[in-house]
């Protein structure tokens, strides 16, 4: 699969993001974090529904992750532990479709542009590569 | 209200293999309060039914919908909003809905979308438990207003039995003996002499034994 380019989509929240996306591509591209991650920006992780998580792999996504704040320090006290609980259902949904439960993820990470959000988003490059193309596209690229 | 479950994705893959136009119904009754079947859980088994044929390899055109409930034929009526447009319907609503399409559109194809558990309340945000079973002869008067018909596992009129062990009971050490409960609840409100009055051996023909229930008032028909 070495051709393959995944297509992976990044929900992060307002605060695990913000200083990304002050970083723009360029500096994203120079930290070394993918290009088949494209990410979208929530005011909180716990604003993300389970349709969208799912409406994404209709989308076309490979792989889909959520970064929210660490689980004792979310921002909004309670949305990143909800966000997991909602990854955790869409994993729940993909395994009984009989699909790798591990084409989404969750991460709760600390702020600001750090080794560790760029890591993150290599891990599920790297993993979904690995896997392939969702077979939830039906073989459609 | 009615708890219910949405069954497992496979099982209603295996219902829609040969539909073509599936119209995903929920219900803005019971099933929405307790997130089995409402407007948000209509969304996602859509989702999932697309995805699921996608990996089958076959295209499925998904329409979503909710009527305020499916157990009045007037909302029933509703379905027409959709007319032409699928050529089954995965009902989200309990087993009353389903039965109500079944019974009011003779030639509609239409299938569960969730397993209706039982008549309960939230115990705690995410947590439904069986409070009532729906028998058609409330005892709760006699009973400190616990059932111990929906909720001891005998549904013993006399209690407990002998498997009820430091007050749960021995079906499973997590269910509290409702009729340790009952008793201690009894002797809390000063009726503890409640608990010497034996219940006479009971006619179920109320509870379902009797074949299919209905009620009938005089003063709302027309």
């Amino acid at each position: 699969m070495s051709d393959f380019t995944p297509n992976i989509r990044a929900f992060c929240c307002h605060y695990t993001s913000q200083q990304i996306c002050a970083e723009g591509d360029e500096g994203l591209n120079r930290e070394g974090f993918p290009k088949s991650v494209a990410i979208e920006r929530l005011v909180c992780s716990g604003k993300l529904q389970v349709s969208a998580i799912l409406k994404a792999f209709e989308d076309g996504a490979d792989g889909v992750y959520v970064v929210g704040c660490p689980e004792d320090k979310c921002h909004n006290l309670m949305g990143s532990q909800r966000a997991a609980k909602r990854v955790g259902a869409v994993r729940k949904a993909l395994t009984e479709l009989d699909v790798e439960a591990d084409r989404v993820e969750m991460y709760h990470l600390e702020r600001g542009f750090h080794p560790e959000f760029v890591a993150a988003a290599q891990e599920m490059d790297r993993r979904i590569k690995e896997m392939g193309p969702s077979p939830l596209k039906g073989g459609k690229k | 209200m009615i708890i219910a479950e949405r069954k497992p994705i496979n099982e209603i893959m295996e219902m829609v293999k040969d539909v073509k136009r599936v119209l995903v119904l929920g219900c803005k009754g019971c099933v929405t309060v307790c997130s089995a079947g409402g407007e948000r859980e209509v969304e996602i088994l859509a989702s999932l039914i697309r995805l699921g044929a996608n990996k089958q390899g076959r295209t499925v055109e998904v329409t979503d919908g909710a009527l305020v409930r499916q157990c009045d034929k007037e909302y029933i009526d509703g379905l027409d909003n959709w007319k032409g447009k699928y050529d089954a319907i995965v009902s989200m609503a309990c087993g009353v809905g389903v039965n109500f399409i079944a019974n009011l559109r003779p030639e509609t194809i239409v299938y569960p979308g969730v397993n209706t558990s039982f008549l309960g309340g939230s115990a705690e945000q995410g947590v439904w438990s069986e409070q009532c079973a729906g028998c058609g002869n409330c005892i709760l008067h006699l009973t400190g207003g616990l059932c111990p018909v929906a909720r001891c596992a005998k549904s013993l009129m006399n209690g407990p039995c002998g498997g009820s062990q430091g007050g749960r009971c021995e079906i499973n050490p997590d269910v509290n003996c409702i009729w340790q409960s009952i008793h201690d609840r009894l002797e809390r409100t000063g009726k503890k002499e409640d608990m010497l009055r034996v219940a006479p051996i009971r006619d179920w023909s109320t509870a379902g034994h009797g074949g299919p229930r209905k009620v009938v008032r005089d003063d709302l028909t027309v």
